[in-house]
């Protein structure tokens, strides 16, 4: 009876979640590839075929556009983490008390508006006639108006800030459970501070690390408006190419397969990530 | 004027009596083409109320293609987008002319619409309103810009917009002496024009400041001057014309492009009753006044310019000598399968460096 009655209650606990993976996740994951599978031969007629897999393999364009997205990503992840590192560094060790909360929260704030307020904050201080521009030339830095939108800069930029919580967070729990004795410690038994942070600080944080910059990459990887906002002419991101496979060719076939194709691409890019560091995932989620 | 819109006001009431149930239009349009005061007006008089859904061509089509051409009940996709998504997707239903007061719309107008979405012996749509596709110019700084692949000469390097999409491929193609419309049925002379035309823009790319997408980005960019030449709608023109006297819409050499948004029924709309009272009562010669008014383009409702106020007729007037408006290319339904041709162009000069 009770093992009964625990059963139950497993299963009632299970159910939300499993309702949730099922019907908005992997249902429309099914549907979406058996859509990838078609090949359209005239109209209203279609064949199954891997046809629309080969598209992407033999149009070198498409290749192109998901080997810079992945880089670019992999870059902003880079960049992130550079960045990210010293903020949670600082807010989990040196900072105590309401310092502390009112750092932590002034990384939260810029979250509270939604992205796409963030991004065209972003090109009212980028554009030609922005605010940055005007700004060098009332300091006489520069002659004429400067446009700094419009290029892969600004892409990483924009990609930079907007995944930036997502690593400070993850950081800066792993950064407070370490114990301060230990660093202590290091320096009693003589190491430099940066011996510390190799041998204990970063070996500690890798869960973070590693979690961090899983997150940061997925959301880069899959991140639509920032790419196309602020990289204008030149933005060429991959999630851009699903999106007017299917809003504005009509094509689902083939946008079907470029989403199945990224999601393949980018596990497999976090799995290789993973090997290279020696790290994996059941480690990192168990200790972060 | 005031009885005209009583007398019309009245013969709406008695035509909208039909309908035992109010009903809820859910509206799928352009911007500007359903104002809240044309709104106000139509639920005080039938009792229907009305949901506004604002988009654009490809994003009606692929939301009705989502939902095999539910949830909404009234679309304006262009003339030119109806036969062959129709024939590719089923996203519409055929038109009961009969419910339609057909005296209201100009007749060259209407037979056109008529002609181009006719499949078999159904119809599928009726004209709305319509506008053209051209060059948007600072004439303070620009003097040589004369047709599309002006916008490519030095003079005006780095301050140029256009938008990514097939107006763009066709307008380019005219503008090179090509002529896209009459290889629309021969899909290897069509890749042949559309292999010129990708040659063109990625060449003319340096020149782009940016692609715009919507009309207030191109507006943005045009009032702050980051950019002096356009393509782009003649209304975007015209309304930069009332900030900047120098900015207006110019007819290009080769021809304006003429497009006409229409009436659609998607296919699993549940108010025809509805959608019909609105077509009619929006093509009344006031209300489409006030269309025109809140869009910035002329209607297909006959006698509707009647109403408009003098400075858009004037700025019409300028931007159209009769021989510019005899040179309207007007777009013939596209086949099937072309935009996948167009899409890939699209995405190879999107790629280019």
């Amino acid at each position: 009876m009770a093992t009964d009655r625990s059963k139950l209650a497993f299963w009632l606990l299970l159910a939300p979640c499993l309702i949730w993976l099922v019907t908005l996740i992997i249902l429309p994951h099914v549907g979406m590839f058996l859509v990838s599978l078609r090949e359209k031969v005239g109209v209203r007629e279609y064949e199954t075929s891997f046809a629309n897999y080969a598209v992407f393999l033999n149009e070198p364009l498409y290749w192109n556009t998901f080997a810079r997205t992945a880089y670019m990503s992999i870059a902003a992840t880079i960049l992130t983490l550079l960045i990210g590192f010293p903020i949670s560094y600082y807010i989990a060790k040196l900072t105590r008390g309401r310092t502390k909360t009112t750092s932590f929260l002034m990384c939260l704030i810029p979250f509270w508006v939604s992205e796409l307020v963030r991004t065209f904050g972003w090109m009212i201080l980028l554009r030609e006639t922005g605010v940055f521009s005007n700004f060098l030339q009332y300091l006489g830095l520069v002659n004429g108006p400067i446009e700094m939108l419009y290029n892969d800069a600004a892409i990483m930029t924009g990609l930079v800030y907007t995944s930036m919580l997502f690593m400070v967070v993850p950081l800066v729990t792993t950064l407070d459970s370490l114990d301060d004795s230990l660093i202590e410690a290091g320096y009693d038994l003589g190491a430099s501070g940066f011996a510390i942070l190799r041998e204990i600080v970063i070996p500690h944080a890798m869960p973070g690390i590693v979690s961090g910059c899983i997150v940061v990459f997925m959301l880069s990887l899959g991140n639509y408006l920032t790419p196309i906002l602020l990289g204008g002419k030149d933005s060429l991101w991959f999630t851009g190419l699903i999106y007017s496979q299917f809003i504005t060719r009509f094509n689902w076939e083939l946008g079907s397969a470029f989403g199945f194709l990224l999601l393949g691409l980018s596990s497999l890019i976090v799995f290789v990530g993973l090997k290279l560091t020696g790290q994996s995932l059941g480690k990192t989620m168990a200790q972060s | 004027m005031k009885s005209n819109l009583f007398l019309s006001t009245v013969a709406v009431l008695t035509l909208s009596a039909a309908a035992a149930n109010a009903e809820t239009l859910r509206l799928l349009t352009w911007g500007g083409y359903a104002p809240d005061d044309v709104i106000a007006m139509f639920e005080a008089q039938t009792g229907h109320t009305v949901e506004v859904t604002k988009s654009n061509n490809e994003e009606m089509i692929a939301k009705l293609r989502a939902t095999n051409g539910g949830g909404f009940d009234l679309a304006q996709p262009s003339q030119d987008r109806i036969a062959g998504p129709q024939a590719e997707f089923g996203i519409y239903k055929p038109l009961d002319m009969s419910m339609i007061d057909t005296s209201l719309f100009i007749p060259s107008m209407l037979e056109a619409t008529k002609g181009n979405t006719t499949i078999g012996e159904d119809v599928f749509a009726v004209p709305h309103v319509w506008g053209t596709d051209g060059l948007v110019l600072n004439t303070a700084i620009v003097t040589d810009v004369k047709d599309y692949t002006d916008l490519c000469n030095a003079s005006v390097a780095g301050k140029v917009s256009y938008r990514l999409k097939r107006p763009t491929l066709i307008g380019f193609a005219f503008s090179m002496g090509l002529d896209p419309f009459g290889a629309y049925g021969d899909e290897a002379a069509y890749q042949g024009i559309l292999d010129l035309v990708e040659a063109k823009l990625v060449e003319c790319k340096a020149n782009v400041k940016t692609y715009w997408d919507g009309g207030d980005e191109l507006k943005n960019l045009m009032r702050s001057g980051e950019i002096v030449a356009a393509m782009a709608w003649d209304t975007g023109g015209w309304q930069l014309n009332d900030d900047n006297a120098d900015i207006t819409f110019v007819a290009p050499a080769s021809g304006a492009l003429g497009w006409i948004d229409t009436f659609a029924l998607p296919a699993r709309g549940r108010a025809d009753e509805a959608a019909y009272a609105w077509i009619n009562f929006v093509m009344q010669p006031d209300i489409a006044a006030m269309i025109t008014a809140s869009a910035g383009n002329f209607t297909a409702s006959q006698g509707g310019d009647a109403n408009v106020d003098d400075a858009l007729k004037a700025k019409y007037q300028a931007s159209f000598p009769q021989e510019a408006i005899d040179n309207i290319k007007w777009y013939p339904s596209v086949p099937a399968g072309l935009e996948t041709l167009e899409g890939a162009t699209l995405d190879r000069i999107n790629a280019a460096r």
